[in-house]
């Protein structure tokens, strides 16, 4: 339990998918305008995140690597290909799903999920998760704190950037330029949590 | 001729995939910290961006559009693992450093960016050059925030010491090992190039 707790803590501050690793940073800049997009987004992460990397640790472990349903032979050196095809397929799948069931929450989510299929986030959850060989339990864990950390990113760097309309930045540096600054500042934020 | 000239300087500057249009920021980040692996992977990223244009664009009239997403991942993904088996087996250590972040060319936004918004559209010649330039585009970024993270660094430059060993009571400069500093290279790469060329500047 203290050791999940742990592993939660070191995903959603230090090891920031997006301020320690810098994965999802192309919808993190473009999205972060608004503080209404940047919750979207962000809820829509955290979703598909976890579903996702639950769904590819079930492919590593049954399909790929040697066992009953492959005949023994090792198949890892498949896994990009397995792990994108998986994410673009649940990607689709949800939409079509939370589109039927779920109307209120498709306005919200909707446009966001296609987006989301080439979020370099959740693939790399995925990665990591595989590099760093974590059982069922770890993985979800991992992939739901991961999704918060990311969220968390997002929630705070729209906020400021709301703020910013009304300061006065040099004009070369407006916009993204500045942006990547606080983005860096706020990683060195993120960071301190660090041994939490 | 001239829109072959424009397809390859265009995006060495004035559009160039990072700091213009704000393609495939996160790998461009995080593998920065040292010039050889920057180096490693602006090269894979180099050769995928090329190639997978050119196999796009040479299957773009057979592509039915619905399911048009799908087929470029493909292509990529099967580029892609072929770079990384290749820099497994013959450069190990640095494919160690490197670790998610090959994999991760697939979901790099510059692949499948420039193969749905130039390959689809086009013949297979330009579309293998301007893969080629987008690519070189994106590793000159890479290159510069590389060059400035490990000089100041670990004092090193390609694993040859600069600042180390040169100056005598040498400290390594902590910030720049640190992920945040790479935010802080891009940040200051396109406040220069804005300066240069006001005409990028936009408003947002």
């Amino acid at each position: 339990m203290e050791e999940l707790f742990s592993q939660s803590m070191k995903a959603i501050f230090p090891e920031n998918m997006l301020l320690a690793f810098f994965l999802g940073m192309c919808s993190f800049l473009a999205c972060s305008n608004k503080m209404e997009t940047a919750h979207g987004l962000g809820l829509a992460v955290i979703f598909v995140l976890t579903i996702t990397c639950t769904m590819n640790w079930i492919i590593l472990n049954f399909v790929l690597e040697p066992g009953i349903l492959n005949g023994y032979k090792d198949l890892t050196y498949l896994g990009f290909l397995c792990y994108i095809a998986t994410i673009a397929a649940t990607v689709q799948f949800l939409e079509i799903f939370i589109d039927k069931f779920a109307p209120a929450l498709y306005m919200s989510l909707g446009i966001f999920l296609p987006l989301i299929s080439v979020n370099c986030a959740i693939l790399g959850a995925s990665l990591f998760m595989v590099d760093r060989d974590y059982t069922i339990v770890a993985a979800v864990n991992f992939s739901f704190s991961s999704g918060v950390g990311w969220y968390l990113a997002i929630i705070s760097l729209a906020a400021i950037r709301e703020k910013l309309r009304y300061s006065n930045v040099p004009a070369p540096l407006k916009g993204i330029g500045i942006t990547f600054m606080i983005t860096g500042l706020m990683a060195f934020c993120f960071m301190t949590f660090a041994g939490l | 001729m001239a829109d072959l000239k424009k397809t390859v300087l265009d995006p060495l500057w004035d559009e160039n995939p990072i700091t213009f249009t704000l393609l495939g920021i996160c790998s461009a980040l995080a593998v920065t910290g040292n010039c050889i692996p920057a180096f490693t992977m602006a090269c894979s990223l180099t050769v995928v961006v090329a190639l997978s244009n050119l196999i796009i664009s040479l299957l773009r009239n057979v592509i039915p559009p619905k399911v048009e997403i799908i087929i470029q991942l493909v292509v990529i993904a099967a580029l892609v693992i072929i770079a990384d088996q290749l820099l497994k087996a013959y450069m190990y250590e640095v494919s160690l450093k490197l670790s998610v972040f090959v994999g991760l060319i697939i979901t790099n936004c510059i692949v499948l960016g420039r193969a749905k918004a130039f390959a689809m559209a086009n013949p297979p010649l330009p579309s293998f050059l301007d893969g080629l330039s987008n690519g070189i585009g994106y590793s000159i970024i890479l290159m510069f925030v590389a060059t400035i993270r490990e000089i100041l660094g670990p004092g090193t430059w390609f694993g040859i010491n600069v600042l180390k060993g040169n100056i005598a009571d040498y400290v390594p400069n902590g910030v720049m090992v640190l992920p945040p500093a790479a935010f802080f290279c891009i940040g200051i790469f396109i406040w220069i190039q804005r300066s240069l060329s006001p005409k990028l500047v936009k408003d947002d």
